[in-house]
């Protein structure tokens, strides 16, 4: 349950050095991707932050995205945040079951009532609320609910931002994003399929520093992670820009790690910070291991186009309508040289013989 | 939230197979009831022969008449200025070039995005003189029709979205991406049935002058 | 031109690279930004921090780079929430600060421009704390029975 202390007497208590407390800020800040110049401002909120309640509902998801954040905290310096931070529902981490965990929901709702942070992974069924049910409880009972006192709710995940899988053509449940349901909270969409871990963590330590949402974009995803293209900050750039392109997966151009365009790579649609923050501790992500980026952090990614074709492709194939197009103008082109040629006969037909008497007489 | 992106891809989807069946439907008619029409038989002796003089026209009708130039120097100008941009800015630009591999089954080698981006510049000054031109002039604005302007339009927008998608000028992405197809799928849409079909008949045309004049015996 | 301009003119060795020098991409313009922080440091003594993990690095990148900045007469280590190493490169005033975790997972990984890095000096707090056990330490010693 959240606590009065601020995260400095906690670190402080743990026996934290003010050089260890400047470093766990510096560290803070290049997790939340906030220039260095910004460590004595998060050194002074860190010092003031209070330990906020979180409460994490999973509708329908697969768990890749909490698999994502357990992969972020290993005992590590975001390890500290998440100390700090109260998970006090989390289906898939807690021990608690079936009515005594909606018991420990209910009484973190109501303890820290219009303080906590909700953290949604999934998207939410209307079709029938008996596609998803928690404990008994439709999804959208269970968000509609639970969202009514939170400070904010961070959809984590592109299921929970967007609608994701669940509402890839033709949606069989109606699943819908939370921002379709709730409408009068703000709302932070850290989208990706998963997220990028240190992506998720970097969020939630932004609203325990700051105690408020970072700049958002269009989508509402912070800018910070969002704010650039995979095409803009990949490293293959500048082949892309030469036009030199691995035209298959296994020939010279992919070998020498020319730009993946051709093969299907959507970096230039998709806003993400996989070229910089990258994924296992920084080791490498999609672009660098050799394949196109998939675009999992935009909307309705998964009905956007075949993986492996050129973003500029069309959806559908057209070689057949072109062909067929073909074959109807070849013949309609026939049917109006037909009768083009019809009336050139006709008039041929009708064509009479005038002489100079003709003329002389009708003038 | 989702709006921008399923713009695009009805514009990637449903409007590109719509469009690109009336552009093929539509040109091949046109062209093969052009061709099919063929020329009256001269009867007169010929003077010369037809194939040289035509093929040459071809050609030579590319390079400016001196006079013209005089003349008219703007229509000149930036005539070449908006037809070589908006070349390379179509044909050789490697996404393009992937479309075109997708929708007809062939493609071609492209060119640097600088290279490009340039072009598409040269165009869209090209057009916007060309128009400053058509306004302004007297006598341009006389022959004027209500087609000259929409096959404008039609031609600057997917040039100016194209340029605006690249260079990330509006956000999000999707919806000046979804509009720059857009406006080509509408200048696919117009093509067979304005006078941008010059783009298929011009040297067909430029053919038959050089091979009439070819067989009267004078130069064309 | 002023004397820091000359700094550029000096021929930098290049040393023999392993890697794939053809992806690397980033470490020169880099290295540019670093020379622009450092003449902003010499003229006006404003210091500058970068944080290389906001920098799109190809593979070898990292390398490269380090490479090019070299090694400097001072080296320290702190052991502070994990270890933290802080390298002086070749050029004088160009540090590169290196920190890890306790599971000795790399948190932060930074060129700073700048005389001294913050994190080597000692901190007041600490300082008015170990002033205290000093004196702790002090008033036992005396007590010490001899």
């Amino acid at each position: 349950m959240a606590e009065k202390s601020t995260l400095g007497d906690s670190l402080r208590r743990h026996g934290v050095s003010r050089r260890g407390f400047l470093k766990f800020c510096t560290a803070t800040a290049s997790l939340m991707a906030l220039p260095p110049t910004m460590v004595p401002a998060i050194a002074a909120a860190l010092e003031k932050a209070k330990r906020p309640s979180v409460i994490w509902l999973s509708f329908q998801e697969c768990t890749g995205c909490t698999e994502s954040l357990t992969r972020s905290h290993s005992p590590s310096v975001e390890s500290l945040i998440f100390d700090h931070i109260s998970l006090d529902y989390h289906h898939t981490l807690q021990a608690a079951a079936g009515e005594a965990a909606e018991a420990a929901r209910e009484a973190a709702m109501h303890e820290n009532k219009g303080k906590y942070i909700l953290v949604v992974d999934g998207s939410i069924p209307l079709g029938d609320p008996g596609y998803s049910t928690i404990a008994g409880i439709s999804n959208l009972q269970m968000l509609e609910e639970t969202a009514k006192d939170a400070a904010a709710i961070v959809a984590v995940g592109t299921c929970a931002a967007f609608g994701g899988l669940p509402q890839a053509n033709p949606n069989p449940t109606g699943a819908v994003s939370v921002s379709d349901i709730i409408t009068d909270k703000p709302i932070i969409n850290v989208s990706g399929c998963p997220p990028i871990p240190t992506v998720i963590t970097g969020v939630l330590a932004h609203f325990l520093t700051f105690g408020s949402i970072p700049e958002l974009d269009q989508y509402n995803r912070p800018k910070v992670f969002y704010g650039q293209s995979i095409h803009d900050r990949c490293y293959r750039r500048p082949f892309y820009d030469k036009g030199l392109f691995a035209e298959t997966f296994d020939d010279e151009g992919a070998k020498a790690g020319w730009c993946l365009y051709k093969l299907g790579c959507k970096g230039p649609m998709t806003y993400n910070a996989c070229a910089t923050t990258k994924w296992n501790q920084g080791t490498s992500w999609p672009v660098e291991s050799g394949h196109g980026c998939l675009g999992c952090s935009e909307p309705r990614f998964w009905d956007a186009g075949g993986f492996y074709n050129a973003l500029s492709v069309p959806i559908s194939d057209n070689s057949q309508t072109v062909a067929f197009a073909a074959a109807a103008g070849l013949a309609l082109g026939a049917a109006a040289a037909g009768l083009n040629y019809k009336k050139k006969d006709e008039a041929r037909k009708a064509h009479g013989t005038v002489t100079i008497d003709d003329l002389e007489k009708s003038s | 939230m989702n709006e921008s992106m399923d713009f695009l891809i009805w514009t990637k989807g449903t409007a590109f197979d719509i469009a690109v069946t009336i552009f093929v439907i539509g040109v091949i008619l046109r062209l093969f009831e052009i061709i099919s029409l063929g020329r009256k038989q001269s009867l007169a002796e010929a003077k010369g022969t037809e194939f040289g003089p035509g093929m040459k026209t071809i050609f030579s009708r590319s390079v400016p008449d001196l006079g013209t130039f005089r003349r008219q120097p703007l229509t000149v100008v930036t005539g070449y200025m908006f037809h070589i941009g908006l070349f390379v800015s179509l044909f050789l630009f490697v996404p393009h070039i992937e479309l075109f591999r997708a929708t007809f089954g062939f493609g071609w080698p492209g060119l640097p995005t600088p290279v490009v981006d340039a072009a598409a510049v040269l165009a869209i000054v090209g057009l916007l003189a060309g128009l400053w031109h058509r306004i302004m002039n007297p006598v341009m604005q006389k022959i004027t029709t209500w087609e000259d302007w929409l096959v404008w339009a039609l031609t600057f927008l997917p040039i100016i979205t194209g340029y605006l998608a690249y260079h990330r000028m509006v956000n999000p992405y999707p919806v000046i991406l979804g509009l720059h197809i857009l406006s080509v799928e509408a200048l696919m849409i117009a093509f067979p049935f304005t006078k941008l079909m010059h783009t298929f008949t011009v040297f067909l045309s430029r053919w038959y002058n050089g091979a009439m004049s070819g067989r009267r015996g004078v130069e064309s | 031109m002023s004397v820091f301009d000359q700094t550029d003119s000096e021929s930098i060795p290049s040393p023999e690279m392993p890697y794939m020098t053809h992806m690397t991409h980033n470490t020169l313009p880099l290295l540019n930004e670093v020379r622009h922080a450092l003449k902003r440091l010499v003229r006006t003594g404003e210091s500058t921090i970068i944080d290389l993990r906001a920098i799109p690095f190809g593979p070898g990148d990292e390398e490269h780079l380090l490479d090019l900045l070299g090694q400097g007469e001072v080296m320290a280590t702190l052991d502070a929430l994990g270890k933290t190493t802080v390298k002086e490169s070749r050029f004088s005033g160009v540090w590169i600060v290196d920190h890890y975790n306790s599971e000795a997972e790399r948190i932060a990984f930074q060129i700073e421009v700048i005389e001294i890095p913050e994190l080597l000096r000692a901190q007041a707090d600490d300082m008015y704390e170990s002033l205290e056990k000093l004196d702790t330490v002090l008033d036992v010693e005396m007590h010490r029975p001899e």
